[in-house]
């Protein structure tokens, strides 16, 4: 069969993040990008499997958390589908929220901390708040 | 959740040494179960209990819904794959294909004949030939065709190199997601497993230090670290795994289902090594088992 394989899947060990969890971001993460578009198939779960030497029921469990996300349907014996893409009304607010923490980050610089610093900073902040976020 | 395989205060004792004791645990069916534990630890005790080899001491085990006691029936519904994946060396590859065919009544000839093709396996090969991937190969093809409801592999992949180490698991992945089976595996070396398992067991010294889901491991374990304090002082759902102090910092290995809130601590995730690795290190009596550490870290 002649298939066009839209994305590929890796994986990172070192990251803590469960491998069902990663698929299914980079799925969002495609979608987001515009990489995948309404209409695309997933790669199937046996070429996910193939490709990573990973269990079906990783690819499975990502597959299945993504359609209960309302983003992909699984048609039996065909494959899984893109229904929804994830580029959303927030995009034009990027850049202006970039420009912010830019300039935040400048004032981090001339406060003297340093690149680690900043990035140790932001991440427990925004840690904390999506631990708030979640109670 | 049904279990394809279930043992219940499972214990077996070799003269007056234990070599597994007190162990229950489920692997529920469907699942790709990895046994992870140092040498010695009792991972081949169990598997041969569960393949019948092993009569057990104390306790039971159930496997495929049934006591494993050898006989044909019990032996049809499992799969196994010994230790160094065993084949006989003067045997030819087709001779194994019809031995495995006169052996086991489900014998799925299709599958296997389909499998050495892929593999690209000469038929008259003698398996004595045979590099250690391929015989590795050959010794899974075997196991599989006889169309088992539970596959069971001692160390499967820990003589092979690195590239017969990967094509091995995406072999039995890929199996797996054709034939759906419960597969138990174990390893030494919990790298070998994290891709593929999605259930795991920790043995060290005779006992179950933890079995989990892969995905709940990962979710609720967390390395704290902060200005030194008593761990005691933690919340009561925040189960500490393993804790180190110095003068002036406190790091600890905890597992909790909560969000942990407190800004004291700064707060990582773990690998699935880290998490095993963390549970090997003690014995679950505060002992800490140095020597069996050593020899994970070093193989």
């Amino acid at each position: 069969m002649n298939r066009l394989m839209m994305i590929e899947f890796h994986l990172d060990s070192r990251s803590g993040v469960s491998p069902y969890l990663q698929v299914m971001q980079q799925v969002h993460r495609a979608l987001r990008l515009g990489l995948l578009q309404v209409g695309d198939q997933l790669p199937t779960v046996k070429d996910v499997v193939t490709a990573l030497a990973i269990n079906p029921n990783t690819v499975l469990k990502a597959y299945r958390g993504l359609e209960q996300e309302g983003l992909v349907a699984g048609k039996p014996g065909v494959g899984t589908f893109v229904i929804r893409t994830l580029t959303d009304d927030s995009l034009p607010a990027h850049a202006p929220l970039r420009r912010d923490l830019e300039r935040w980050m400048r004032k981090a610089r001339l406060a003297g901390l340093d690149g680690d610093s900043i990035e140790a900073l932001f991440r427990d902040t925004f840690r904390a708040f999506a631990a708030e976020d979640v109670a | 959740m049904t279990a394809a395989l279930e043992a219940a205060g499972l214990g077996k004792r070799f003269g007056k040494r234990w070599a597994l004791q007190d162990c229950t645990v489920a692997v529920p069916t469907g699942s790709i179960c990895g046994l992870v534990g140092p040498n010695g630890a009792g991972k081949t005790t169990l598997i041969q209990l569960a393949v019948g080899l092993l009569a057990p001491t104390a306790g039971s085990i159930t496997v495929a819904g049934g006591t494993p006691d050898g006989r044909p029936a019990q032996l049809a519904k499992v799969g196994f794959v010994a230790q160094d994946t065993p084949t006989y060396a003067q045997l030819t590859v087709a001779d194994h294909l019809r031995l495995g065919a006169h052996l086991n009544p489900g014998w799925d000839a299709a599958l296997a004949g389909r499998r050495i093709d892929q593999l690209g396996l000469d038929p008259k090969q003698k398996a004595g030939k045979l590099s250690g991937g391929q015989r590795a190969q050959l010794a899974l093809t075997l196991a599989v065709a006889k169309r088992p409801e539970v596959l069971i592999l001692d160390e499967p992949v820990a003589s092979l190199d690195p590239l017969a180490r990967r094509d091995f698991l995406s072999s039995l992945m890929e199996l797996v997601t054709e034939h759906g089976m419960t597969v138990l595996l174990s390893s030494h070396l919990v790298a070998d497993l994290e891709r593929v398992c999605d259930h795991l067991v920790v043995l060290v010294a005779s006992r179950v230090q933890v079995a989990s889901d892969v995905d709940e491991l990962l979710a609720t374990h967390r390395r704290i670290s902060g200005p030194r304090r008593e761990l005691s002082t933690l919340p009561a759902d925040q189960q500490v795994i393993e804790a180190s102090h110095t003068d002036r910092q406190t790091t600890a290995i905890i597992r909790t289902a909560q969000p942990i809130h407190d800004p004291a601590w700064s707060v990582t995730e773990l690998t699935l090594e880290d998490i095993v690795l963390a549970y090997m290190a003690h014995r679950g009596d505060g002992q800490p088992v140095r020597r069996q550490l050593a020899e994970v870290r070093a193989s």
